[in-house]
């Protein structure tokens, strides 16, 4: 029967194909939903869900929050700003206190790879991974996928061609888009400055292109990620001005190009930078579909897990 | 296993035909009127009702949806299997309209519950009907009766009422079924 092969939704490596068909076969009916005039189900009225961002977030913090809410569960909310985390206390011992509040799920970003991982070994509660340092961010990758799929009007991305723009060895973003696309039967490729694009990465069987106009061409989808200045301690490129000339997507690129592809951006954008505004706002681009169908997918990924719950 | 069939193509017809009768006695051009199928199998019958009144009795401009009541039903995590939804189809507003919802076999209420909460998301009603094809007797968990009925019957709690469609099953057929 129909039920997610996870108990917790930690990474895209974890799961199978039928699992994100699931997924995103769920999200299709949530994204009707949210578009009703009353735009909720009560669903998860008995359930309560710890929302735990020890790292800056707004996008994805807002959109949890608002999935949760969809559903009619209980929400609290956490931010490590204003904690005890400040004071010393260990990640278990924090959450352990917030499960004795009688938490069934809890919501978890962290700045350390692997943290959701290791709060499902420790902790009895259904983690949802919202981002683990440079590691994962599985809901991204999901709904970067759903609204893929909805952009070129298609039930699957076999055979299709998606390019990862920009700063590949900081985000957690294209890790979990590469599984997810690749699960999918999608091809692959990243394209960035050689500094930016992890060594081995072809491991991972994705290619590698340093010429951005060569790999617009390639592909039917641009995934563009933003230039992570704070995960950066030392200098990856000379300046920002060059990496704009050499990786920046303007709008005469994607003129010239004698196709219309999509374009995407997990946000937040830093407008010149990575993507010029003409393009950002342009009509190839998919940025506010994207955050719309961030709300349906995580709905989706909250309510099959909540499923497995018993009473 | 035994079946035993309790309605035939032939009479399921004649039912259906009285069906939409009486739906025109109550609703007359259907101006105001809106009807909703329970899916998934409820849009069967709704579909085939719509078929009918608008070919043999010339109704125009009927607007019939079709609603999913999976995120609404209070068996939510409490049976081993899981729910799985289907998709709500419902492109209007049902405030001051007069609703029917059209579902095959009414057997604990409990969906029809589901339903009238799950229309609040989409308007305040005039009023709302209930029509089924099949209404099982005693064997009601809430409140809950039709307007329209096909047929009473009299199953006990073993016994399973199953519709099957020529769409999906080649013949019109309701058969009783015993586990």
């Amino acid at each position: 029967m129909k039920q997610l092969s996870v108990e917790h939704l930690l990474g895209i490596k974890y799961l199978n194909p039928n699992d994100l068909e699931l997924i995103f076969e769920t999200a299709s009916h949530f994204k009707e939903v949210i578009n009703r005039p009353i735009k909720k189900v009560p669903s998860l009225r008995d359930i309560t869900i710890a929302n735990l961002f020890f790292e800056n977030s707004t996008r994805t913090k807002l959109s949890f929050e608002l999935a949760e809410k969809r559903l009619s569960a209980d929400v609290i909310n956490f931010s490590a700003g204003q904690s005890s985390v400040k004071k010393g206390e260990t990640l278990i011992d924090t959450v352990n206190n917030i499960l004795s509040m009688k938490v069934d799920i809890v919501v978890m970003r962290h700045s350390n790879v692997g943290a959701g991982v290791f709060l499902s070994k420790h902790v009895d509660a259904k983690i949802v991974n919202a981002g683990d340092g440079t590691h994962e961010h599985p809901t991204q990758a999901l709904l970067d996928s759903f609204s893929m799929r909805e952009a070129l009007n298609t039930n699957s991305l076999k055979g299709k061609k998606i390019v990862i723009v920009g700063d590949v060895l900081h985000s957690r973003v294209a890790l979990s888009n590469i599984f997810a696309l690749q699960l999918q039967g999608a091809e692959v490729k990243v394209c960035g400055p050689t500094t930016l694009i992890p060594r081995y990465i072809s491991s991972l069987g994705v290619g590698v292109e340093t010429n951005l106009k060569k790999a617009l061409e390639w592909c039917d989808v641009a995934n563009v990620l933003r230039v992570q200045h704070e995960r950066m301690a030392i200098k990856y490129f000379p300046s920002t001005r060059e990496y704009t000339q050499l990786f920046g997507i303007n709008k005469e690129i994607l003129d010239n190009l004698g196709k219309k592809i999509v374009i995407m951006h997990p946000g937040p954008i830093n407008r010149g930078v990575e993507l010029t505004s003409d393009v950002a706002d342009s009509d190839q681009s998919i940025i506010l579909n994207q955050v719309e169908n961030g709300v349906a997918v995580r709905m989706a990924v909250i309510y099959l897990l909540a499923q497995q719950i018993k009473r | 296993m035994s079946r035993k069939t309790l309605l035939t193509s032939k009479e399921i017809e004649i039912i259906l035909h009285r069906l939409a009768c009486q739906l025109i006695e109550n609703h007359n051009d259907f101006s105001n009127t809106v009807l909703i199928g329970l899916q998934p199998r409820g849009s069967y019958l709704a579909e085939r009702l719509v078929t009918i009144l608008e070919q043999e009795y010339g109704i125009k401009n009927l607007q019939l949806g079709l609603l999913d009541i999976t995120f609404y039903r209070d068996d939510f995590r409490r049976n081993d299997e899981p729910l799985e939804a289907t998709p709500t189809k419902i492109d209007f507003l049902i405030e001051h309209k007069k609703v029917v919802i059209i579902d095959d076999v009414l057997y604990s209420g409990r969906s029809v519950r589901a339903a009238l909460t799950a229309l609040q998301a989409y308007g305040r009603p005039e009023n709302i009907e209930l029509l089924v094809l099949i209404d099982r007797r005693f064997s009601r968990h809430l409140p809950i009766q039709p307007n329209y009925r096909g047929r009473q019957v009299d199953a006990i709690n073993q016994e399973k009422v199953v519709v099957h469609w020529k769409e999906t099953h080649n013949e019109d057929a309701i058969i009783l079924e015993n586990k």
